[in-house]
């Protein structure tokens, strides 16, 4: 009878014992939430050491999974390869046009460069990264990247496919970063809208056409007209095709951007010398300050 | 009689397997499928594992592996630090704590009442993404990685059902 009791003691404090680490954990993903909502630099890198600690695991996985979509690649293209040669065709025609006259205006560019002694933009350097892990979430738009900073990816910098830009990095480890889509709810980008010079600011909401914000004057945007990077922010150099704009109606202009998302396997990260946007990063704490709080985190 | 340290061992793998077939379906989850019209919709997988384990065998994955593995989901998702650790919690949580009223019911009851779970776990995540965002996200595609997610429920409880009995029918 007495052990019994016994036993039934310590089923009560086992039971007690659980509710109270669930009740903990519960806090502690809260406490995570609101930590996350000050951008801690501690939970930035938490999350980067992570992400890099399963990066080779992802980049193991994504390769069988990048064959088997090639495969079916290929047999859909099969499938409508005579439409396809129809189409290449007539858009050749129209790009030999083009051809021409990009040569024509690149000669003339070149003199009218010389005479006014244009300071020529940099060279940009660039790494070709891959894409492994894309968790499509209905929650944000990004992707994981088998580069990292041993490999001479930084924060900002824009990533391209093909001539496209695609969005910018956003979160860099050693050996893998993530890639801010422009379709991302986070992600803001100054473009321009090529025909009328509009200036006006990219902000994805998480759908697949991002909106025209803060667009500058009193602007004639119609359908079909190109958006490009702008020069302003100094973030991205001048002139990167964004998209075309899709809809203007009802004061929610709309952009659907050149990329594809469920074609993106490798990007070209992209090093232009310049900022770049800088998403999380904080000015420097005054010398004073910091000497505070370094003392503070002691004790 | 102790049992020998290889038995141990072994033991001790197989009680392993419920955290590790929920991690295998977190990472494929992430994989880049490539899929036209797929990409941003993906079904709740690792949601299903925790929600399989916590009904039948609560002691393998307990509420702090449940939280680890939604911290893991945040990181490698893109969500905000936290969300899919505090749903995945509650999932198991709710799940473990009625797991007495699943035992020897119908798959059709499971269905039924993961279905009412996945739903809940889905609107709580959009309710937390969007007060952390500050603006509503479209809910469009969450409606559709909810359908997914309801639409491979069999499919992967049939798989999970054949791990637990290839490895822990005796442990």
């Amino acid at each position: 009878m007495k052990q019994s009791g016994a036993v039934g003691r310590l089923a009560t404090l086992r039971l007690l014992a659980q509710r109270f680490a669930f009740v903990s954990l519960v806090v502690a993903a809260v406490a995570l939430m609101i930590l996350g909502k000050a951008d801690i630099v501690l939970i930035e890198r938490t999350r980067t050491a992570v992400a890099d600690a399963i990066a080779p695991m992802l980049d193991a996985m994504s390769r069988p999974a990048a064959t088997i979509a090639e495969i079916s690649e290929s047999i859909r293209e099969l499938a409508n390869l005579r439409a396809e040669n129809a189409r290449l065709k007539q858009e050749n025609l129209r790009l030999q046009h083009w051809q021409t006259v990009a040569r024509r205006l690149d000669a003339e560019n070149s003199v009218l460069h010389d005479h006014l002694n244009v300071v020529p933009d940099p060279d940009p350097a660039f790494i070709t990264a891959r894409v492994i892990g894309d968790l499509g979430s209905a929650f944000g738009h990004s992707m994981l990247l088998n580069a990292g900073s041993h490999d001479g990816v930084r924060k900002g910098q824009a990533v391209l496919s093909g001539e496209a830009l695609i969005g910018y990095i956003a979160e860099v480890g050693d050996r893998s970063s993530r890639l801010l889509l422009l379709t991302d709810i986070n992600a803001k980008i100054p473009v321009l809208v090529e025909n009328s010079r509009t200036r006006a600011i990219l902000s994805g909401d998480n759908k697949a056409r991002p909106k025209l914000n803060y667009v500058a004057g009193n602007p004639s945007i119609s359908v079909g007209d190109r958006v490009i990077t702008a020069a302003s922010g100094a973030a991205f150099p001048p002139g990167l095709p964004i998209g075309v704009i899709a809809s203007t109606a009802e004061g929610a202009i709309r952009v659907e951007p050149f990329v594809r998302r469920h074609e993106l396997e490798f990007v070209a990260v992209v090093d232009f010398g310049l900022g770049g946007i800088l998403p999380f990063e904080k000015p420097a704490m005054p010398e004073r300050r910091r000497r505070a709080s370094d003392s503070g985190a002691g004790n | 009689m102790k049992p020998s340290v290889w038995v141990r061992m072994d033991t001790w793998v197989r009680h392993l397997v419920p955290v590790g077939v929920t991690l295998v379906l977190l990472l494929l989850t992430a994989i880049p499928t490539r899929i036209p019209g797929l990409s941003g919709i993906i079904p709740m997988l690792p949601l299903m594992g925790v929600y399989y384990w916590a009904i039948y065998r609560p002691d393998l994955l307990p509420a702090w592996s449940a939280f680890l593995i939604g911290l893991l989901y945040d990181i490698i998702g893109g969500t905000p630090l936290g969300v899919n650790a505090l749903v995945l919690l509650s999932v198991q949580g709710i799940a473990a704590g009625q797991r007495r009223f699943f035992l020897g019911k119908s798959f059709m009851v499971a269905w039924w009442a993961f279905g009412l779970l996945a739903a809940a776990a889905a609107g709580a995540t959009w309710l937390l993404v969007t007060i952390l965002y500050g603006q509503a996200l479209d809910a469009s595609p969450v409606i559709f990685d909810y359908l997914l997610t309801m639409g491979l429920f069999p499919l992967l409880t049939w798989t999970l059902a054949r791990t637990q009995m290839a490895f822990l029918k005796e442990v």
